[in-house]
């Protein structure tokens, strides 16, 4: 039989505020445990949270990106349950008035423009991470558990999408989307890997006809594939019970990564009642039109639309305009270099080339490469007025990307610029032929192979400095003007 | 001279005029606790040696000509749910016994800023739940009028240290009626300001949205240099507001012309001792000989104000005490099998039944499908209360009722009754739902001798009112110099 698929996703982003959500403790990733951690985050008797205005700010900028309604008043609001890495048993969260509703994304999958909705976007804390089984010094105990408050406290931007994602290609194309605008607002780096991302699924089949089957809940996918892997093995159980006239249980599901299915975790029976109530501890958040114009101003020209611009301004082809504005940063390194060397498609192959593949090689972040866009642009301009051979640039570009230093520095230094001066050349090559007559003789019987060894000579006696095109034009000439 | 009978001002006016060191008023008043101490049990924990140390330091500035606050060199205690930095913070639980926090209340850094000398920590009701202060875990403090008595609670430690002469003044915390009541039962002054006008960063949470610290004393004047000194916005807490602190010391006039009090009816009937109401009712003839225009008002829905009180407070508790799990410090079970079995037992074992009643009644109310017909409703109810506040203060200054609808009850009578306990505070309560400051101050004596309160209740942030009508009235009575005979 055939099913209306309905997906929802629940995507969960560390923000990138120097500090936690409603303390001073720094967020950075990856410290020894507990030592990001202060009375408030770890939840002590009688402290209390000051909200990060700097989070709330990221959210009213994401939300705003996303075309939301800011709520001018939104509420924090506890959501009760017992856990040790949640040193107070309660997340402070937001329930019934979150910072933002009713927004949309609008992308394209297979060819086609989908617009899915965005139900609401929402501020809470992190949790802490537990870390089982290790002993440490003399404590001979076995299975203890550990807790690390480094994580607490840190915010997280929930952004929760309508269920009306109709496959799990479109979700993973969603999530690829979403990812590269919170990226672009540099809100979030959005790295599932070190938890900054997360994300939770909500799928349910319905019979073509019918509006909305039972649905379950899917945890536990740890990459943008395995979210799409999960979510398809999911229709496939659905499918399979419902083709056999069973019945759909509500519940929560664990995507198993090793046995490439889902399973089971606890059924709607089991499911926690948060006891949800508004946070008395902090003040209604109040967001007038004014502080939304503000945040506002400052929203970057979109993915979408930087790619459309890059076509029609640049006249680029819509794959490298495409890869170009994959990230802001990279998009702009792009429109940095054009300022000094304003040749579009050029710039754009080499980015795309070089550039990319370096940054690939050495695995640094574009923001954090050396090389600055005006130096490439310098560099571009000895290769476009043959200072410099395409090959010799590429390797002063592996040294510019490694050190930061100036093409020119490199090219003095190192002895590597190109031999263009005619009469100097003049001489190489006259010395090269009067050195290897048997050369020339064998050139001028037909033998066009004997002018690749006479340049290699002539490039072997300028350690590799003259340009190539010279040699070659020089050659035919001297060897035709030679007496007979 | 018997330096523990006198007010902090007084004290404050010997040692700015030299004609007494701090250290000898630090070593009276140590030498009162160790008198009458073993028979209050007002105190969980003392800082003596560290009280002397003090006082030597502020003699050593006051000679070297340093300007002496009001504050300066008084000693004071504080409830024991004030964080104090390095010192144990036990809320009278079990569980927290052997809690040291590394940070103090702001309060507790503001007293220090103001030169205050630290004498002890008060006991309490556990987790200030109570009305006796028996909910303590560890002791049962005794009110100094009658040994047989209870000093009220939560705050009954700072009251009966007060009342005793064991320090002149005190912190306590009040979520719905816990400094007020206990005053009126011990025969002090207590304030409890309008809700964000003290810091409460650094006071374990029983009821956020209810709680306030403020001040306990002998004295109206002395509540308001309290006042004064632990006032004001906190960038610690969110909930504290950027009202300006009024000048609490120039509004002490004993004078109420042009002044206009209520008095609501309804809180001159149910439950309430003929002498309680008689003596208030001649309080407000004194108030009204100097000056004040009195009439009755009706706040209509102060029927409700217990039931919606329980409702929120017990919520509230149930998630701020939901931390006290065995897992980070405080109380851990010893034999456990599993997490859940730890928390468990840990919570079993390290609260008291008054504590574990209401976390449970706070659970229930917030859970699926009781959760509108509860909290919900409790919500609109406080609203509507405090409606009825705003309403009478349109055309009032001030509203006066009795603090509490009896004097000192015995120890143990109302232990086995919990509802009979929750009507002690059947007239505080509505102040903390609403967030308005009241004040209770000393309005006569049982014929067993034993103190009776007077409430008078203001507008938010209008706490010099309250202050005023209160010096007024002790200004022109006698009830405040009257001492137990402990
Ligand atoms: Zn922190």
């Amino acid at each position: 039989m055939n099913y209306l698929v309905n997906i929802g996703l629940e995507v969960h982003v560390e923000l990138l505020t120097q500090s936690k959500l409603f303390c001073g403790c720094s967020i950075k990733f990856g410290m020894p445990p507990n030592t990001q951690t202060c009375p408030v985050c770890l939840g002590l008797p009688g402290v209390l949270p000051v909200i990060n205005e700097k989070a709330v700010e990221y959210a009213i900028y994401t939300a705003l990106a996303l075309h939301c309604k800011i709520n001018q008043l939104c509420r924090f609001a506890r959501k009760n349950y017992y856990y040790p890495d949640l040193p107070k048993n309660y997340q402070i969260s937001q329930y019934e008035e979150p910072l933002a509703r009713n927004g949309y994304l609008e992308f394209e999958v297979e060819n086609k423009l989908k617009k899915i909705e965005i139900e609401r976007i929402h501020l809470e804390e992190d949790a802490g991470k537990l870390i089982h089984g290790e002993t440490k010094g003399n404590i001979q105990e076995k299975e203890l558990s550990f807790v690390d408050y480094n994580r607490t406290g840190i915010p997280l931007m929930e952004i929760v999408s309508s269920p009306t994602i109709s496959s799990p290609q479109e979700a993973y194309q969603y999530l690829t989307d979403l990812k590269r605008i919170l990226r672009y607002l540099r809100v979030s780096d959005c790295n599932m890997e070190e938890g900054s991302l997360r994300c939770d699924a909500n799928i349910s089949l319905a019979p073509e006809g019918e509006r909305m089957g039972t649905k379950t809940e899917l945890k536990n996918m740890n990459s943008f594939k395995e979210i799409r892997e999960g979510l398809s093995a999911e229709i496939k159980r659905q499918s399979y019970l419902l083709d056999k006239g069973e019945k759909i249980i509500q519940e929560t599901r664990l995507w198993d990564a090793e046995k490439r299915r889902t399973r089971s975790m606890r059924s709607k029976e089991e499911a926690h009642d948060y006891r949800y109530f508004p946070e008395p501890d902090l003040l209604p958040l109040e967001i007038d039109k004014r502080r939304q114009q503000k945040v506002k101003a400052k929203i970057p020209e979109m993915p979408q639309e930087r790619c459309q611009r890059f076509i029609i301004k640049y006249g680029l082809p819509p794959y490298d305009a495409g890869v170009l504005t994959e990230s802001r940063n990279l998009a702009d390194y792009f429109e940095e270099c054009l300022e000094s060397f304003p040749y579009y498609k050029q710039v754009s192959n080499w980015i795309m080339g070089e550039f990319l593949r370096l940054v690939k090689k050495e695995n640094v972040a574009i923001d954090k490469v050396k090389v600055t866009p005006a130096q490439t642009g310098e560099l571009l301009n000895y290769l476009k007025k043959g200072t410099i051979s395409g090959k010799l640039a590429k390797l002063i570009f592996q040294e510019m990307f490694k050190t930061g230093k100036e093409a020119e520095e490199i090219i003095e230094t190192g002895g590597l610029k190109q031999i263009t001066d005619e009469t100097s050349l003049e001489k190489v090559v006259g010395e090269v032929l009067k050195e290897n007559p048997q050369g020339v003789n064998d050139f001028k019987a037909g033998k066009e192979k004997a002018l690749g060894y006479l340049v290699g000579q002539i490039m072997k006696k300028t350690k590799g400095k003259a340009n190539p095109q010279l040699v070659n034009r020089f050659l035919r000439e001297k060897i035709s003007n030679l007496p007979q | 001279m018997e330096l523990y009978k006198l007010s902090a001002y007084e004290l404050h006016n010997l040692i700015k005029g030299k004609e007494v060191s701090v250290e000898e008023v630090v070593t009276s008043l140590l030498q009162r606790i160790k008198k009458v101490e073993e028979r209050v049990k007002a105190f969980l924990s003392f800082y003596q040696k560290e009280a002397l140390n003090e006082a030597r330091k502020w003699d050593k500035k006051i000679s070297g000509g340093e300007e002496v606050g009001p504050l300066a060199g008084i000693p004071i205690a504080i409830k024991d749910n004030l964080c104090l930095d390095s010192a144990e913070t036990s809320c009278a639980s079990n569980i927290l016994k052997g809690f040291y926090p590394p940070y103090s209340a702001t309060v507790l850094n503001k007293l220090n800023k103001a030169g205050t000398i630290l004498l002890g920590k008060t006991n309490m009701d556990e987790f200030a739940m109570g009305s006796s202060t028996e909910n303590s875990a560890f002791q049962i403090t005794r009110n100094p009028w009658n040994l047989e008595t209870a000093p009220g609670g939560s705050s009954g430690g700072s009251a009966a240290a007060v009342a005793s002469g064991e320090v002149p003044f005190a912190l306590g915390s009040d979520t719905g009626g816990s400094i007020r009541q206990p005053a009126a039962l011990c025969g002090v002054v207590g304030l409890k300001p309008t809700y964000g006008r003290v810091s409460r960063y650094g006071l374990v949470a029983f009821a956020s949205s209810l709680d306030q610290i403020g001040p306990i004393a002998k004295t109206v004047r002395d509540c308001a240099y309290l006042l004064q000194a632990i006032s004001g916005k906190d960038e610690l807490d969110s909930t504290s507001l950027d009202y300006p602190v009024s000048d609490y010391i120039q509004c002490l006039i004993p004078d109420l012309q042009g002044m206009k009090i209520g008095l609501p009816k309804e809180y001159f009937i149910t439950g309430i001792e003929e002498e309680v109401k008689k003596k208030v009712i001649t309080a407000t003839k004194v108030i009204q000989e100097l000056g004040a225009q009195i009439e009755e008002i009706s706040l209509p829905h102060t029927k409700y104000a217990v039931a919606t009180y329980y409702l929120i407070a017990t919520a509230e508790a149930s998630s701020n005490l939901a931390r006290y799990d065995g897992v980070g410090y405080g109380y851990r079970t010893q034999e456990r099998t599993n997490l859940i079995d730890m928390y468990k037992r840990s919570r079993q074992e390290g609260f008291g039944d008054e504590v574990k009643r209401r976390i449970m009644l706070g659970t229930y109310v917030l859970s699926k499908g009781y959760h509108d017909d509860y909290y919900g409703k409790a919500q609109r109810v406080r609203t509507l209360i405090k409606n009825d506040f705003d309403k009478a203060f349109k055309d009032f200054d001030a509203i006066i009722t009795p603090t509490s609808p009896t004097v000192a009850f015995n120890l143990g009578e109302k232990t086995e009754d919990p509802l009979k306990m929750y009507l002690s505070d059947v007239f505080t309560i509505s102040a903390n739902l609403a967030g308005i400051p009241g004040i209770s101050i000393p309005c006569g004596f049982n014929k067993n001798g034993l103190p009776i309160g007077l409430q008078i209740l203001g507008k938010p942030f209008d706490e010099k009112t309250i202050l005023r009508i209160a010096y007024a009235y002790e200004q022109n009575t006698e009830w405040h110099k009257r001492r137990p005979g402990i």
